[in-house]
C-alpha cells in the first residue's frame, strides 16, 4: 500500500499521486535553501536536477575520517522559497519536493504544469530522517554559502513517510485544512463571546 | 570549579538536544492515540524520531534553536563568577561535541562565528533569589516556532475574553508552521517585554502541568480546548490536537495597557535542568 519511488521520477509517475497518499523516496535527493535556489537560478544546475527529490534542509553535518556524516536532517519551512519556487520547478524539473508546511498558490500552478508534487515531512524529526540517508554524494557552495545553506546531495533510502500534501492535479491539503480551519474559527470564536 | 560546570552544561545542552522530556513524549502517545490519518502518520514519526534521538545519542531536530538559560540565583551563590563564563564556554562545547547547528548570525554581516555564540547570545536571563544555591533551565528554541511569537497590545477594555480571542485567532493563523502540535506560553500583563518574557517562562513548566490559580488554571483548559476545536492538527495537516498544553503566566499591568505576549513552541519542546548546591554539587536533569 505505501509506494516507494526510486530516482530518477518519471513524471507519469508522480502524476498518479494524490493528496493524502504517503510516500517514500529511494536514491538521490538534495538540499536547497532561499540562498541555494538563488545560486542555482543564477548560475544554473551543477548536474542534472530532473526527476530528483528536492528537500528544503539545513542539515546538521559532522566530518569523520574524511566523509560528511548527517546527524539530523529534518525539514525547514518551505514558503520562505515560495517566491523562487516556480521558476526553479520549470527550469530544472525536480519530480519532488519535500518540506514542511505548504507552499503558495505559484508553486501549486507549477506542479500541475511540470508535473511534480510536494509532500510533507515531519517538522523536526530530524533523526528520522539522517537514519534514510545513507550517504553524502556531494556537497555544493559549501564555502560560499555555509553549512545550512549548501547544496547538500544524499544517497537515500525509503526516505520518509512522506505525505503528499500538493498534487499535480491543483489540490493543496493546505489548502483545504486553511478553509476547516477558518470556519471552525468562526464557530469557536461565537462560542468564546457567549461564555 | 569552573571546568565541572562547564563539563555539567555540556552534559545539560547535550540532554535538551537528544531527549524529549518524559511529560511531552507522554502528551504526543496520548495525541497518536487520538489521531487517525496523516495526523497519525505524523504523530508516529514524531513518536519513532524521539525514539532513534534517544538510543543513538543524536539531535532530536536539527534545528538546535539558540541557546536560552533562565537562571535563577541565590544571592549568597558562592560560583557566580565560574557560572556567567562557564554558560558561553558550555554552548561552545556542546556545538563542538553534540554537534549542534551554528544558529548565530550576525544581522549586518551575515557572518556566523559557527559556534553559538554572538552578541547577547546564549541569552542568559538572571532572576535574584534568597538563597545560596542555582536553579538553570535550558530551553533551546528553534527557529520555527520562535517566528510564529507575537506581542498583541490589547485594549485593557477587552478584558481576558479579548486575551482568549487573540490567542486563538494567532494560533489559526499559523496553521503549520510552528510544528504542531505545539506547547503555548500566553503571557499577560507587565509591559511589552515582559509579556513575551512570561510566555517564555511559562514554557518551563512540565506540560500539562496547571497553574496554581484556579482562574489563570481554568484560562489554560479553554483555551486548549478552543484551540483543539480548530481542526490545524499535527504539522497542519489537520486533526485533534493542535496543543499539547497552553500555559499562562501573568503580571500586573498599567492600567492603560493589556499586553498578551504569545509564544509558540514546536512538539519539539526540549528542556533540561540543573541545580547547583552551595557546596558545588551539579545535578542534571531532562525532565525538568
Amino acid at each position: 500500500m505505501v509506494r516507494v519511488f526510486e530516482t530518477p521520477i518519471a513524471e507519469e509517475k508522480v502524476r498518479e499521486l494524490k493528496a493524502g497518499d504517503v510516500i517514500y523516496v529511494s536514491g538521490i535527493i538534495f538540499t536547497a535553501r532561499d540562498e541555494a535556489h538563488k545560486v542555482l537560478l543564477e548560475r544554473g544546475e551543477p548536474f542534472p536536477l530532473e526527476g530528483l527529490a528536492l528537500f528544503h534542509c539545513g542539515p546538521v553535518v559532522r566530518k569523520r575520517n574524511g566523509a560528511w556524516e548527517v546527524i539530523a536532517a529534518g525539514p525547514t519551512t518551505s514558503m520562505r522559497m515560495e517566491s523562487l519556487e516556480p521558476e526553479f520547478l520549470r527550469r530544472f524539473k525536480p519530480r519532488v519536493i519535500i518540506g514542511k508546511g505548504g507552499m503558495g498558490e505559484g508553486t501549486l500552478a507549477a506542479l500541475a504544469e511540470v508535473g511534480a508534487v510536494y509532500c510533507h515531512f515531519t517538522g523536526g524529526a530530524g533523526a528520522l530522517a539522517a537514519r534514510a540517508i545513507k550517504s553524502v554524494r556531494e556537497v555544493h557552495y559549501l564555502e560560499e554559502l555555509g553549512i545550512p545553506e549548501a547544496i547538500w546531495v544524499f544517497e537515500v533510502e525509503r526516505f520518509g513517510p512522506l505525505v503528499v500534501a500538493m498534487d499535480s492535479h491543483g489540490r493543496s491539503l493546505y489548502a483545504e485544512v486553511g478553509a476547516a480551519v477558518e470556519a471552525n474559527l468562526e464557530k469557536v470564536l461565537a462560542r468564546t463571546k457567549e461564555g | 570549579m569552573k571546568e565541572e560546570l562547564v563539563g555539567k552544561l555540556v552534559e545539560a545542552l547535550r540532554e535538551a538536544a537528544t531527549v524529549l522530556p518524559a511529560d511531552v513524549v507522554r502528551a504526543l502517545e496520548a495525541a497518536r492515540d487520538r489521531e487517525e490519518g496523516p495526523a497519525r502518520v505524523q504523530l508516529e514519526a514524531i513518536l519513532e524520531n524521539v525514539r532513534l534521538a534517544k538510543d543513538k545519542g543524536v539531535p532530536i531536530c536539527q534545528d538546535t534553536g539558540t541557546q536560552t538559560f533562565f537562571v535563577r540565583v541565590g544571592t549568597a551563590f558562592p560560583y557566580l563568577e565560574e557560572l556567567r563564563t562557564a554558560i558561553p564556554e558550555a554552548v561552545r562545547r556542546a556545538t563542538e561535541e553534540v554537534p549542534l547547528r551554528p544558529n548565530t548570525v550576525h544581522p549586518f554581516t551575515k557572518v556566523n562565528p559557527g559556534d553559538n555564540t554572538g552578541r547577547f547570545i546564549p541569552y542568559v536571563t538572571w532572576e535574584l533569589v534568597p538563597g545560596d544555591s542555582a536553579e538553570i533551565h535550558l530551553l533551546p528554541k528553534g527557529g520555527g516556532s520562535e517566528n510564529c511569537c507575537k506581542l498583541v497590545m490589547l485594549t485593557p477594555a477587552v478584558g481576558i475574553p479579548g486575551v482568549k480571542e487573540a490567542v486563538v485567532k494567532h494560533i489559526a493563523n499559523c496553521r503549520g508552521l510552528p510544528c504542531p502540535p505545539t506547547v503555548v506560553g500566553v503571557g499577560i500583563g507587565g509591559g511589552a517585554d515582559l509579556s513575551l518574557k512570561l510566555g517564555k517562562l511559562a514554557l518551563l513548566r512540565p506540560v500539562g502541568q496547571r497553574h496554581p490559580e484556579p482562574e489563570v488554571a481554568a484560562l489554560e483548559a479553554e483555551l486548549e480546548e478552543a484551540i483543539n476545536a480548530l481542526g490545524v492538527g499535527p504539522m497542519g495537516l489537520g486533526g485533534r490536537t493542535t496543543v499539547l498544553a497552553v500555559h499562562v503566566e501573568y503580571a500586573h499591568r498599567h492600567p492603560a495597557s493589556l499586553p498578551l505576549g504569545i509564544v509558540v513552541q514546536c512538539w519539539a519542546d526540549r528542556r533540561a535542568h540543573v541545580v547547583i548546591s552551595p557546596q558545588g554539587e551539579i545535578t542534571v536533569t531532562g525532565d525538568a
